[in-house]
């Protein structure tokens, strides 16, 4: 089944799409939300807590986006501001402490863009968790449900694999915004999102997507309980395998899997 | 109590303004190369007087983009540069049509082969890894050149035990390299905190603008951040902001002055005094036994 870009973002935009709400009891057999960054307030677009999978204890981070409007005002429609990702690496290091491993979970159009986000220094939350997760010394794996939208979506992204739902997107900047700032034209934004090269086939064909997750035909929303369980079934065998290496060598690979991404040429002089 | 009609100052003083640029555009055309007419605060000054000014405002101190000559002109001992990496190029990562045609056209323009310049030089006579971005480079965006250049500078910094000091300025991700850009921010990143964990000093200086990835990356990361007074510096875009709030921002938003009193850079030093407030600083990392 191959789908274009555009297709793809029609199915993930889908209303009964399922959120990282839908996943969690389909996942894991106990959950407890952890609440707050200790420093400012606690952000609902954000999501943290404790979870049992298949027995063992994980750290679960994700981006909330909501099921209707009314959930979507409470997390702001996973657009996080800075505190959401102080509380991300809040929980993160927390996770490291007891040796138990992260899963982030990435769903969303981006980081907030507004007054208080700025004040509070959008950039250097995310920044600060781009470094600090390359410190991490516990297995991080990171799975993106749905969109993932620059550097707000980047900053669950440092990890030792990165997985995708089949019909996910992961960019640089959404289509639209692609289209209106190159040809001053937002209604392009189809033509953005087929070049852009967003889909997991893209990214795993570009070296950066490690796993794409099978979702049911026509979209995860047929059926969630089956998009779970193949999600449950990849994290099994991602989580046997990173719970097992040396911290120096997950360490050293998580380094050179982001290290080696770049297409560049060494010419040697001046170019004809 | 500040009166009534002083909150609407603010607005009048805007309304006015934009009553002025649309007369200006009816006006006279003058060449732009003689005269100088500052982004800030609308003040005109002489070219001539404007670069000799290190192109610096006369009226508001808006310290204007500097080309990486001009910025190693004024800020490294003279022919102390060896320049890493000279000739890497970013490639087409995404197949991106146009992409190489533009970044030919830019090299040849330029004389750059992408945005930023790396090397080895000294500072006072103080040896350091430096990295200069330059915006006449597709807005100083970051694709595979800059962030393998960058990256390769951290990790030779880290080998050979020097401080980096970094002058940024972007516009953020180049969308042109698609999601291979945004891994920049990742990759750079990843370096920075090798470099860090060694216990090096990391000394960045935040220059107009410094925006998008690149803010929300590097720029952001060092153990100093110092800023060019009156510049630019933000993680989203003022007009994505005013599209997503609906309605104007201050105008001292994202401004330097604007990160010092919000905490997030620890000070703002006038172009005339970088190179020695970059020396003292890497002075006060030396490691030395109390006489």
């Amino acid at each position: 089944m191959s789908l274009s870009a555009s297709e793809r973002i029609a199915i993930i935009h889908n209303k009964a799409r399922p959120t990282i709400s839908d996943y969690i009891p389909l996942l894991f057999d106990e959950f407890c939300e952890l609440h707050g960054d200790r420093l400012y307030r606690d952000d609902p677009a954000i999501l943290g807590g404790l979870a049992n999978f298949r027995g063992m204890p994980v750290t679960v981070i994700a981006q909330v986006k909501g099921r209707n409007l009314e959930e979507n005002k409470k997390s702001n429609f996973a657009m996080p501001h800075p505190e959401g990702y102080r509380k991300a690496l809040r929980l993160a290091r927390q996770a490291e402490k007891f040796h138990r491993p992260v899963v982030c979970f990435i769903d969303t159009p981006g980081a907030f863009c507004g007054i208080a986000a700025e004040e509070r220094g959008q950039g250097e939350a995310i920044a600060r968790n781009l470094l600090e997760f390359f410190r991490l010394k516990t297995p991080v794996i990171s799975i993106v449900l749905g969109e993932g939208s620059s550097g707000g979506a980047l900053a669950l992204g440092v990890c030792d694999e990165l997985a995708m739902l089949e019909n996910a997107v992961y960019t640089v900047i959404s289509p639209r915004g692609c289209a209106s700032i190159l040809w001053k034209d937002a209604s392009r934004e189809k033509e953005a999102a087929e070049r852009l090269r967003i889909t997991a086939g893209d990214l795993s064909e570009l070296g950066i997507c490690d796993a794409i997750i099978p979702e049911p035909a026509g979209g995860a929303h047929n059926n969630p309980q089956q998009t779970a369980e193949n999600i449950s079934g990849y994290l099994y065998q991602a989580l046997q395998k990173f719970m097992q290496k040396e911290v120096a060598i997950l360490l050293e690979s998580r380094y050179n899997k982001f290290r080696k991404i770049g297409e560049f040429l060494e010419t040697p002089g001046p170019e004809a | 109590m500040p009166k009534l009609e002083d909150l609407f100052k603010v607005v009048k003083s805007r309304m006015s303004e934009d009553e002025e640029k649309s007369e200006k555009k009816s006006t006279v055309k003058i060449p732009d190369d003689l005269l100088f007419k500052c982004p800030r605060c609308g003040g005109v000054m002489f070219m001539d007087d404007f670069t000799g000014a290190s192109k610096v405002c006369g009226s508001c101190g808006y310290h204007a983009r500097l080309t990486v000559e001009e910025r190693l002109r004024i800020t490294i001992d003279e022919g102390s540069l060896t320049e890493y990496d000279a000739n890497l190029i970013s490639g087409d990562p995404i197949g991106f049509e146009g992409y190489p045609e533009k970044l030919r056209e830019l090299r040849e323009k330029t004389g750059l082969k992408d945005a930023v310049v790396t090397g080895e030089c000294r500072i006072r006579n103080k040896p350091c890894v430096i990295a200069v971005m330059d915006t006449r480079f597709m807005m100083a965006s970051m694709g595979s050149a800059v962030g393998e250049k960058i990256a390769r500078a951290f990790e030779r910094a880290t080998e050979k035990g020097l401080p980096v000091v970094l002058f940024a300025a972007s516009g953020g991700a180049r969308m042109q390299e698609g999601i291979v850009s945004l891994m920049q921010m990742a990759k750079t990143s990843a370096a920075v905190a090798r470099h860090s964990d060694a216990g090096l000093l990391y000394i960045t200086v935040l220059t107009d603008p410094t925006t998008g990835g690149v803010n929300a990356s590097f720029a952001s990361l060092g153990d100093i951040i110092i800023a060019e007074p009156k510049v630019l510096i933000g993680f989203a875009g003022r007009r994505v902001i005013e599209d997503t709030i609906k309605q104007r921002l201050p105008d001292d938003f994202q401004s330097a002055e604007f990160l010092l009193e919000h905490g997030f850079v620890d000070m703002i030093v006038p172009r005339k005094n970088i190179r020695r407030t970059l020396s003292r600083l890497i002075r006060l990392h030396t490691k030395e036994a109390v006489r």
